[in-house]
């Protein structure tokens, strides 16, 4: 018999039933909520006159609508009354449940899927779900996570379970050494573009390769994190002494005897030598250049040296037809090459790049520069009070400030423009954050993904422009 | 939940490829906490030439007369005819929600995103998926024809167009049977709580730190 995948792996352990019909209860270990795709479920539960299933398995925490600025002011500093509504019915559910939350004022409030990590939350061997797509994050750790709608939040708070059909098994492999300057955004960004954005779709995508395993744990985070733009619910890395050693002494990971036994069942958590993947997409780490992203979708994206595709080159009338689009859209001609491309904002934050390690890739990169007069603003904004804490005592606040960009408090920000964060009409943003989507990060706004040295980079020059002659 | 079976409506179409559930219903609206409402905003950025906001009164803004949904010849629609990765994106399950507040019952596509493809079902949504050249053929007729409607019979699996041609479709036994009956998903697992039990006093016994976790400190 073939050997099993990880997710193989992950899958039989939280096995509950498996159905005829070819569905299974699944079992899950962690849920995480937050203040956008709860309050139905909420409501839900108190209509079926329900309770939480396992009160300690669920950590809330707002993130989406909070402001990032004047923080002190806690939920008043929130203007949008409509956005204030669902923090407070957020404190108010997870008060009346018994739910672990922290709150707008908490230091260790932050994005979802930057606080599990952080506070060992999130471990190696869990089912991890939580209602937004980027749940795929925590796959990193050698878990089974994925993002999941406001039912099927109501079902795992009802029911500690979910009803799945099993995924098929894909791996991504990037071999070899990543070029100076390249880091796990250009990787997944690189990936996404290969396969598309539908590539994954159906698939637990599993990274592996000498590339990944070099990454640190924020790298590896970044590619799960963007596993969902690629289509696939669901990212994950293999546990390695990485992994082991980023969870050792988190608030919330074992301690003592516990550890001890937790680490020994943690070292099983990768594919079998002899396991069969039904799909197999490999990469040269080599070829990886930092890359850009010009239209409206993840998969649109060329490396720095690259240049706007021309629609006429294109054969598929749908894809010709979608070039299009995203050009009118865009504001941009075929052919531009992509270092042209003049900016309006840049923002360093989202769920994707708002880590300690990408805010000192950043800083690195604007350390005694200044931001490019043609910039209207750049911005970061760390994913957690935690993260923005650990910056300021590294003194990277300063040197943010000092080149011209705004040191923020933590959230979702400019990543989804829920709070008061937002592109104007037309403007370009460099973004490190993980959708190009239409209006995504404001109504007619203009959205160009890159890694946060990328980013950086382009606050200095006002466009786009290569990292590694910064570095 | 509403129950399925049959049903017969409008076809509109929706045609690009990679319709994002941002594009669906756009993030202001999540801000509200109810499940109902978001009708109006279906397509927002589309179908509306000025920026939506939330508790506006929409039949009072300017439309898009460009957008398929805002031509007189798809008005009722209920089946959207869509193309490839249809509802990619953000899990929200307000897409879901504002399909149906706005009428739809029924998504025939090529292939749909994941989450969004399991939040329908929850939602008393059908979603279809065709071959590639039939979703093709049903665009080409729809646009030729006015009035065009499809009808989708659950429990027999298939889609008929007018001229009586019928295509068959697969989908899951579970979610079929949860959608004809309109069964509670919650209602149906809770009955399997002693097997949910015995197995949560197993894996508290194997990994006692995933049990510990919130409590030591
Ligand atoms: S940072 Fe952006 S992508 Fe991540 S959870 Fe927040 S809104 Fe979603």
């Amino acid at each position: 018999m073939a050997g099993k995948t990880l997710y193989d792996k992950l899958w039989d352990d939280h096995l509950v039933k498996q159905r005829d019909d070819g569905s299974a209860l699944i079992y899950i270990d962690r849920h995480l909520l937050h203040e956008v795709t709860s309050p139905q479920a909420f409501e839900g539960l108190r209509l079926a006159d329900r309770k939480p299933w396992r009160l300690d398995a669920n950590l809330a925490t707002p993130d989406h609508n909070v402001p990032t600025t004047d923080r002190v002011r806690g939920i008043d500093g929130i203007d949008d009354p409509v956005s204030r509504i669902q923090v407070e019915t957020l404190d108010k559910n997870c008060d009346e449940f018994g739910i672990l939350e922290f709150k707008i004022l908490d230091q260790r409030q932050g994005i979802v899927h930057v606080i599990g990590p952080e506070q060992g939350a999130t471990l190696p061997g869990m089912t991890i779900v939580c209602g937004d797509s980027h749940t795929s994050t925590h796959g990193a750790f050698g878990t089974l996570a994925h993002g999941i709608g406001t039912s099927e939040v109501e079902h795992v708070l009802a029911t500690q379970c979910l009803v799945q059909q099993k995924m098929k098994n894909m791996l991504v492999k990037v071999n070899g050494a990543l070029r100076p300057g390249v880091t796990g955004k250009d990787v997944v960004l690189a990936i996404i573009g290969k396969i598309g954005t539908a590539g994954g779709t159906g698939y637990a995508i599993e990274f592996g390769g000498e590339a990944i395993h070099s990454l640190s744990m924020e790298g590896r985070m970044t590619i799960c994190n963007m596993s969902i733009e690629a289509g696939a619910r669901v990212g994950m890395v293999a546990v390695d002494d990485t992994t082991i050693n980023y969870v050792k002494g988190r608030p919330y990971s074992p301690k003592g005897e516990n550890w001890d036994l937790a680490v020994s069942a943690w070292r099983d958590l990768h594919s079998d030598a002899d396991a069969v993947f039904d799909k197999v997409v490999e990469l040269e780490g080599a070829d990886i250049l930092p890359q850009v992203t010009w239209g409206t979708s993840p998969e649109m994206v060329v490396g720095v040296d690259g240049i706007v595709p021309d629609p006429d080159k294109e054969s598929d009338p749908i894809k010709r037809e979608g070039i299009v689009r995203a050009l009118r859209y865009m504001g941009l001609a075929a052919n531009t090459p992509v270092q042209d491309i003049q900016l309006d904002r840049v923002f360093i934050g989202s769920c994707t790049n708002s880590r300690i390690e990408d805010l000192r890739e950043a800083a690195a990169v604007v350390k005694g520069r200044k931001v490019a007069a043609s910039l209207k603003q750049a911005m970061v904004v760390p994913g957690s009070g935690l993260v923005k804490a650990q910056a300021e005592q590294e003194g990277l606040d300063k040197v943010f400030i000092e080149a011209g960009l705004e040191w923020r408090d933590p959230g979702c920000s400019m990543c989804l423009a829920m709070n008061a964060d937002k592109l104007g009409q037309g403007e370009h943003c460099a973004s490190t954050s993980n959708r190009n989507f239409e209006g995504r990060q404001g109504f007619g706004g203009r959205t160009h993904l890159v890694s946060p040295a990328m980013a950086a980079a382009a606050a200095i020059a006002g466009h786009f422009t290569d990292v590694r002659d910064y570095l | 939940m509403r129950k399925f079976n049959q049903h017969s409506g409008i076809a509109a179409p929706i045609d690009r490829n990679n319709v994002d559930t941002d594009m669906i219903i756009p993030k202001q609206f999540l801000k509200s906490i109810k499940r109902t409402g978001f009708g109006p905003n279906l397509f927002d950025e589309l179908r509306y030439l000025d920026e939506g906001k939330p508790d506006q009164d929409s039949s009072q803004r300017p439309i898009n007369p460009d957008f398929v949904l805002n031509q007189s010849r798809y008005a009722g629609a209920s089946v959207m005819l869509a193309r490839r990765n249809f509802g990619c994106g953000s899990s929200r399950e307000h897409a879901p929600w504002a399909l149906d507040d706005y009428g739809f019952r029924v998504v025939i596509a090529p292939s749909f995103a994941d989450i969004f493809y399991n939040n329908c079902f929850k939602n008393g949504l059908l979603p279809i998926v065709l071959d590639e050249n039939i979703v093709d053929r049903l665009f080409d007729e729809c646009a030729s024809n006015e009035g065009y409607q499809l009808s989708i019979d659950l429990p027999a699996q298939t889609v008929t167009t007018p001229s009586g041609e019928t295509f068959s479709f697969d989908v899951d036994a579970f979610r079929k049977h949860c959608l004809i009956n309109g069964l509670d998903d919650i209602g149906v697992t809770l009955e399997d709580s002693a097997l949910i039990k015995s197995y949560e006093a197993e894996r508290r016994k194997q990994s006692p730190w995933l049990f510990d976790s919130f409590t030591h400190s």
